[in-house]
C-alpha cells in the first residue's frame, strides 16, 4: 500500500513543494533512525514549517485515514522515527523558534525542533541551562526528547526529561490541536504532561514545548578514577550512592570503550590499561560543600580500589573529559562498522552482578560488548559491535540483546531507561508488564488515537496484551 | 444489604464501620480485595467513595460504599542501597516515614494535613513546602499499583529510577483524586536522610517578604523550602518567610548564608528542636477550615494571585512554596467564590484545583473545574476506559 498521490498533492498545498519528499533516493535519507538493525523506506516526508502547518498535514492525513510518523533529527535509538510505505513522515526540524526566554520565572518555550545544545547556549546569559543532556544533544531536539522522555548524564542529579516539562502544545491524531499543563507546570486536570512524555509519538505530535530552566552551578568538579576490575567500579557505584551523596553525574567506561574513545579523535586521556574509569562530577553554588562530597567520593574511589583517581584542573579539562564520554558512541564506531547502543535500568546495586553476566553473554555469542553508561542511575548501555551485512552476525547480536534484556529483567530492571521501546523492544514489554496492564497502555493509547495512525506498530507488542473496551471519540464505551 | 454481599464476598470483617450518610465502609485487606469489590459495584451499579485514613476531607458525599484503604497497609518494602522503597496506600505517611529513617532514608515530600495515607498523598498530588526544592510529588512517584473501576490490576511504572518502558501512567494515576482508579501501593524514589536541617524565620509586610523571596530563587539559590504565609485570623498581623535547607553541614550552611546576605532581613534561627513542629504546625494550617485550594502560579505572578485569593472568604490561611510558585489556601468558601477565582486566574494562565472540601463544594465545583480546549474530550474518554460504569464517585470536573 502507499499513500494516495490526492494526500500528496493536499500535503503540498499546505507546506509548498519544496518541502514534499517523494523520491526514492530522498526517502532513503528517512529510511532509519541511529538503530541498525532497522530499516524501511517511508512513503512520503513531509517538513511543515510551523505549528499550524503540523496541524493541517495532521488532518489530511486523519481523514484519508493514513498513518504518520513524526521525526526529529532521527537520533532515536530504538527505530521510534521509521515509518512503511504506506505513512508519512512528519519531519520538525524546520519548527526552530525559540518563542520565549523567562528567566525570572526559570522557563523558556521553544518549538520542537530546537536543537538540545541551542537551548541551553540561548539561556545561558541568565545564568540557566536545560538540565536533560542526552549524548546526542548537539544534534537532537526538545521535541525528540520529549517523545522519549530523554535522559543523559546529568540527570542523575537534576531529572529526566520529564521532570522538566512544564506545558505542550500538541497536535492530536484527528488533527485537534490542544495545550497540556500551563506555565508553572500545574494542570488544569490530570497530569496528562506527565502521560504525553514518552509515549513515542502515539498520542500525537507536539509543536512546541515549555520547559523548566536549571540554574547552572558555578563551582563543578570533576574526578576520574581509573579501576582494574570493572566488577569493583560497579561496588564502588553502589558505595557512592549509599553515601547520600547526590553527584551531578556518575558515569563508567569499560576497557573496549576506553580503547575506542583513546584511538579516536575524541581521545580523553582515559587510562588505555584500565578496566574501568568512572567519571563523577559534583556541583553546586559553594566551593566548601562541593570540596567536601569531593573529598569524601575521592575517598570511597580510592577505597574500593581505584588504582588513580584524578581531577579536571580547568573548564578545558573537564570538557576534554566529556567529549571523550559523550563522543564515545562514534569512537566505537572504530571496533566494527555498525553499533547497537542498548539500553536497560537494574538497580544500582545490581551493576557489579549485571556487569559480570552481560560479559559473559558477549563470550557466550561471541560478539564484543562495549559498556559506556549513567552508572549513577543503575542505567546501563551495552554497545554490540557488528557487521550489519552480515546476516548471521545480526542473528547473534539480536540474540545477545535478548539475553541481556532478560539478565537486567531478573536482577529487578526495566528494558529501556531513556532510549524508548520503538520498533526495537515491543517484544521485551511483556517481561516487564502484565496483559492486563499492556491492556491499560493499549486502551490509553486508543483514547488519543481510536485510528491508529500515530506512530502505530511502535511501544506496545501485538500479543500479550489483554483485551479493553474500546472508547469512541465522544467518549462513549 | 450491601453490607452482607460484601461480607459475604470478602468476609465477615471487611465491613470496618458505617459513614456519616450510612453507608458501609468497606476496607479490604489486598489489591484482590479491592478489585473484587469492585467488580462486584460494576455487576450491581454500586457507586464508590475512595477514602484513606480519614483526615483529609470530610466523610461525605453520595455512594453506596465507601472503600477504604486502611487495612492495605503491610510494612514498607524500601532497598535502601537503591533508593527505592515501595509503600501500601493505607499505611500512615508518618509510619512509612519513620520506617524509612531507621534505613538512613526517607520520601522528599511533606504533605499537608494530618495523618495521611501513602495513597492519599499520592492521589491528591499534595506536597508541602519541600516542593519548593524538592519538586512534586509526580517527580518522587517511580511507580504504583492501580485498581480501575471494572476490577483491573495495573501495575505502572516501575522500581528502578529511570524508566521509559510503555507508557507513564503512574503520571495519570498521580493527582487525579482517584478518577481512574484506587491506588493501593506506591513505589518512591527515596533521599539520604540529611545530615543538617535548619530552618530560619522572619517576619514583615507581604510584598517585602516576597520580593526578598524572589530575589532568593532569581539568584539560583534553591533552598529545600522557601515558603511565604499570612498569619490566620488576623489581617493586621505579619506575614512570615520561612526557609529551610537540608544536606550536608557545608551545603546547609551555605545555602542558608546566601539566602540571608541576598536578602539582607534579620533572619532568626528556629531551634532544632522546634524545627519540626514548626513545619508540621505550617502543614496543620491546610485544615483549619472547611476548603482547600491550590494555584499553580509562576513566581512572578504571586502578588497578584496573592491579591486574589485573600478575598476569597473568610479567615484565609495562605501558604505560598515560592520557588514551585504552588499556592495554597484554606478558608470557607463556597463554589461560587472558586469559580469567581478561576475565572480571574484563567486570565493568567494559572489553574485552580480544589484539593479537599465538603461534598457540595466538591461536587459544584470539581476539583479541576473546566478543562483548557481540547482538553475535556481526553480525560472523558480516559475515564471512560478506566472506570466504564462510573462506579467512583469523584467530582474531578465543574457540576459533577
Amino acid at each position: 500500500m502507499t499513500v494516495p498521490q490526492t494526500v500528496v498533492r493536499a500535503l503540498a498545498r499546505v507546506v509548498g513543494d519544496r518541502w514534499i519528499r517523494t523520491a526514492v533516493a530522498e526517502l532513503e535519507m528517512y529510511a532509519a533512525d541511529a538503530l541498525p538493525t532497522k530499516r524501511r523506506r517511508p512513503g512520503v516526508v513531509v517538513l511543515p514549517g510551523d505549528p499550524a502547518e503540523v496541524a493541517s498535514v495532521v488532518r489530511i492525513l486523519a481523514d484519508a485515514g493514513v498513518p504518520f510518523v513524526a521525526r526529529g533529527a532521527g537520533t532515536g535509538l530504538s527505530g521510534g522515527a521509521i515509518a512503511g510505505a504506506d505513512a508519512v513522515v512528519v519531519v520538525l526540524t524546520r519548527l526552530t523558534r525559540i518563542i520565549a526566554i523567562d528567566p525570572q520565572n526559570r522557563s523558556a518555550t521553544v518549538e520542537v525542533g530546537v536543537i538540545n545544545d541551542r537551548l541551553t547556549a540561548a539561556v545561558a546569559a541568565h545564568g540557566l541551562h536545560y538540565a536533560p543532556d542526552p549524548s546526542s544533544q548537539t544534534v537532537c531536539t526538545i521535541g525528540g526528547n520529549v517523545a522519549e522522555n530523554a535522559g543523559g548524564p546529568h540527570c542523575l542529579k537534576y531529572g529526566v526529561t520529564t521532570n522538566h516539562i512544564l506545558a505542550l502544545d500538541v497536535v492530536l491524531p484527528d488533527g485537534s490541536q490542544a495545550t497540556l499543563g500551563s506555565p508553572s507546570g500545574d494542570a488544569w486536570g490530570p497530569d496528562l504532561v506527565g502521560l504525553f512524555v514518552g509515549s513515542e509519538g502515539r498520542f500525537g505530535i507536539a509543536t512546541s514545548v515549555t520547559v523548566r530552566l536549571t540554574p547552572t552551578p558555578t563551582v563543578v568538579r570533576t574526578l576520574l578514577a581509573d579501576f582494574t576490575s570493572l566488577s569493583a567500579a560497579g561496588e564502588c557505584v553502589s558505595a557512592i550512592i549509599a553515601s547520600g551523596i547526590v553527584p551531578a553525574a556518575l558515569e563508567m567506561m569499560d576497557r573496549n570503550c576506553i580503547g575506542a574513545v583513546e584511538a579516536s579523535i575524541y581521545a580523553a586521556g582515559y587510562p588505555t590499561d584500565a578496566d574501568a574509569v568512572l567519571l563523577v562530577e559534583l556541583d553546586g553554588r559553594d566551593a566548601t560543600s562541593v570540596a567536601e562530597d569531593a573529598a569524601a567520593v575521592r575517598g570511597l574511589l580510592e577505597d574500593h580500589g581505584a588504582r588513580g583517581v584524578s581531577e579536571a584542573t580547568d573548564p578545558a579539562a573537564r570538557a576534554r573529559l566529556w567529549h571523550g564520554r559523550k563522543k564515545a558512541f562514534g569512537a566505537l564506531g572504530r571496533i566494527s562498522r555498525d553499533l547497537v547502543v542498548q539500553d536497560t535500568v537494574v538497580p544500582r546495586s545490581a551493576l557489579p552482578e549485571v556487569l559480570r553476566a552481560i560479559e559473559e553473554i558477549g563470550k557466550t555469542f561471541g560478539i564484543t560488548i562495549s559498556n559506556v553508561f549513567h552508572a549513577g542511575d543503575g542505567n546501563l548501555h551495552p554497545n554490540i559491535t557488528f557487521d550489519a551485512e552480515n546476516p548471521e552476525e545480526i542473528v547473534r547480536v539480536e540474540e545477545a540483546a535478548a539475553a541481556i534484556m532478560h539478565a537486567c529483567v531478573r536482577a529487578g530492571g526495566t528494558v529501556t531507561g531513556e532510549h524508548g521501546v520503538g520498533l526495537d523492544k515491543t517484544r521485551y514489554l511483556p517481561l516487564i508488564f502484565d496483559a492486563e496492564t499492556l491492556g491499560a497502555m493499549q486502551a490509553v493509547q486508543r483514547v488519543f488515537d481510536p485510528w491508529d495512525l500515530a506512530n502505530p506498530g511502535k511501544v506496545l507488542p501485538t500479543h500479550g496484551v489483554a483485551h479493553w473496551h474500546a472508547v469512541d471519540r465522544r467518549g462513549a464505551a | 444489604m450491601i453490607g452482607d454481599r460484601v461480607r459475604s464476598l470478602l468476609g465477615p470483617d471487611v465491613v470496618a464501620g458505617t459513614a456519616t450518610g450510612g453507608q458501609p465502609i468497606v476496607a479490604p485487606r489486598d489489591e484482590d480485595g479491592v478489585a473484587l469489590l469492585l467488580r462486584a459495584a460494576c455487576a450491581h451499579g454500586w457507586g464508590v467513595r475512595i477514602a484513606g485514613l480519614g483526615h483529609w476531607r470530610p466523610d461525605d458525599g453520595p455512594a453506596d460504599v465507601v472503600l477504604s484503604t486502611r487495612r492495605i497497609d503491610r510494612p514498607v518494602r524500601a532497598a535502601p542501597e537503591d533508593l527505592v522503597a515501595t509503600a501500601d496506600a493505607g499505611l500512615a505517611w508518618s509510619a512509612m516515614q519513620a520506617a524509612l529513617a531507621e534505613e538512613g532514608v526517607w520520601v522528599g515530600i511533606d504533605h499537608p494535613g494530618t495523618e495521611r495515607s501513602v495513597g492519599s498523598v499520592a492521589a491528591t498530588a499534595t506536597t508541602g513546602a519541600l516542593s519548593s526544592g524538592m519538586g512534586r510529588v509526580r517527580d518522587h512517584v517511580l511507580g504504583l499499583t492501580l485498581v480501575t473501576g471494572e476490577g483491573r490490576i495495573v501495575r505502572a511504572g516501575g522500581t528502578v529510577v529511570k524508566n521509559v518502558a510503555g507508557y507513564d501512567l503512574a503520571k495519570l494515576a498521580v493527582g487525579s483524586f482517584g478518577a481512574f482508579g484506587v491506588v493501593t501501593s506506591v513505589t518512591f524514589r527515596l533521599r539520604a536522610v540529611p545530615r543538617a536541617d535548619q530552618t530560619l524565620q522572619v517576619q514583615g509586610r507581604r510584598d517585602q517578604l516576597l520580593e526578598a523571596a524572589l530575589a532568593v530563587t532569581e539568584a539560583g539559590i534553591i533552598p529545600s523550602a522557601l515558603e511565604l504565609r499570612n498569619a490566620a485570623r488576623d489581617e493586621r498581623a505579619s506575614w512570615s518567610l520561612a526557609v529551610r535547607a537540608l544536606g550536608r553541614a557545608a551545603e546547609v550552611r551555605a545555602t542558608l548564608e546566601a539566602v540571608r546576605q541576598e536578602t539582607g532581613l534579620p533572619w532568626e534561627v528556629v531551634d532544632t528542636g522546634a524545627a519540626a513542629a514548626f513545619w508540621r504546625n505550617w502543614q496543620h494550617r491546610a485544615i483549619q477550615s472547611p476548603t482547600t485550594i491550590r494555584l499553580g502560579c509562576v513566581p512572578t505572578g504571586l502578588a497578584r494571585c496573592l491579591d486574589a485569593v485573600t478575598r476569597i472568604g473568610p479567615d484565609v490561611v495562605v501558604s505560598v512554596s515560592v520557588a514551585s510558585g504552588s499556592l495554597r489556601v484554606t478558608t470557607d468558601c463556597g463554589p461560587e467564590a472558586i469559580d469567581r477565582l478561576r475565572h480571574t486566574m484563567t486570565e493568567i494562565e494559572v489553574p485552580v484545583t480544589v484539593e479537599r472540601g465538603p461534598w457540595s463544594t466538591l461536587a459544584a465545583a470539581g476539583h479541576f473545574g473546566a478543562y483548557r480546549e481540547g482538553v475535556g474530550p481526553l480525560v472523558t474518554r480516559l475515564r471512560k476506559t478506566f472506570d466504564p460504569k462510573s462506579v467512583f464517585v469523584v467530582p474531578v470536573g465543574a457540576g459533577a
